[in-house]
């Protein structure tokens, strides 16, 4: 069965959608992802978009799903790379995206996903941590 | 109204949608639609080929590229011998669905295409037309 695949990168999960999506294959991605999350504890997911053509009803749905999904299990979702006339489309269709977050390419994305999952500060908290100790010695 | 081109496809399986949406996106490049109305007629498409998949099993599909009063468009029917729509005015509001989806399939498939028109009777079957103009209205 075709699959669209997932990548783990650090603490996130990065899939590139770069073939036309049918109904069954944007179920299989939202299946596979959230049990990748639940499996890696990933604590973002982020869907590059930027090769689709078409985004109907149903695949708004399914982004919308994983979105609350992944909340659901602690991971921030955001896609990027929308075309401008799929963007338009999806707005007259009656379809807004609600909670899901969106960035203009992967490089953002990645970006508002340090941002929203707090990783950075955990890190440098953690760092600070050590070096107040070693000063107090 | 003159008939410039015409072909059928039939729809059986989910499968079947990425050609003909492919198929779409030919005729519309054909004459020289721009990318956003081509999003749109494609969008439209896809929305209405997952209705005939889902209530009908599937169905067929007539392609056309026409031309009236010097307007040159693409229009596509497409006939199930499904179980009809009961109350149609109830079938086109936003968020009314019978199946558990969203609901905006029929009514936002109107709102993306220039010309929408839809017949059906209980028990034998839905005819839906849509027209795309080549420059959207």
């Amino acid at each position: 069965m075709e699959r669209i695949p997932i990548l783990k990168m650090g603490p996130f999960l990065l899939v590139t959608i770069q073939v036309d999506l049918y109904d069954r294959l944007a179920l299989n991605l939202e299946n596979d992802l959230i049990n990748m999350v639940s499996k890696t504890g990933a604590r973002g997911v982020l869907i590059d978009i930027s090769a689709v053509n078409i985004v109907d009803s149903f695949m708004g749905r399914i982004l919308g799903n994983i979105a609350s999904m992944s909340r659901i299990m602690d991971a921030e979702t955001v896609v990027v790379g929308m075309q401008p006339a799929v963007a338009i489309t999806l707005v007259e269709l009656g379809l807004t995206l609600q909670g899901v977050h969106t960035a203009l390419n992967v490089e953002k994305g990645m970006e508002l996903l340090y941002d929203k999952t707090d990783i950075l500060t955990e890190q440098a908290e953690e760092d600070n941590d050590g070096e107040t100790d070693d000063h107090d010695d | 109204m003159i008939t410039m081109t015409k072909d059928t496809m039939q729809i059986v399986r989910e499968q079947d949608v990425v050609p003909f949406r492919n198929r779409v996106r030919e005729l519309s490049t054909k004459i020289g639609m721009s990318l956003v109305n081509q999003t749109k007629l494609i969008t439209a498409a896809s929305e209405l080929v997952r209705n005939m998949l889902k209530y009908a099993n599937g169905g067929k599909i007539i392609l056309e590229i026409i031309s009236k009063n010097g307007q040159t468009g693409v229009r596509l029917t497409f006939v199930d011998e499904g179980p009809g729509i009961e109350n149609i005015p109830q079938a086109m509001q936003d968020g009314f669905s019978t199946g558990r989806s969203l609901g905006l399939g029929l009514p936002g498939a109107k709102r993306l295409v220039n010309e929408f028109d839809i017949k059906s009777k209980v028990g034998s079957g839905t005819t839906v037309t849509v027209t795309h103009w080549k420059n959207g209205r």
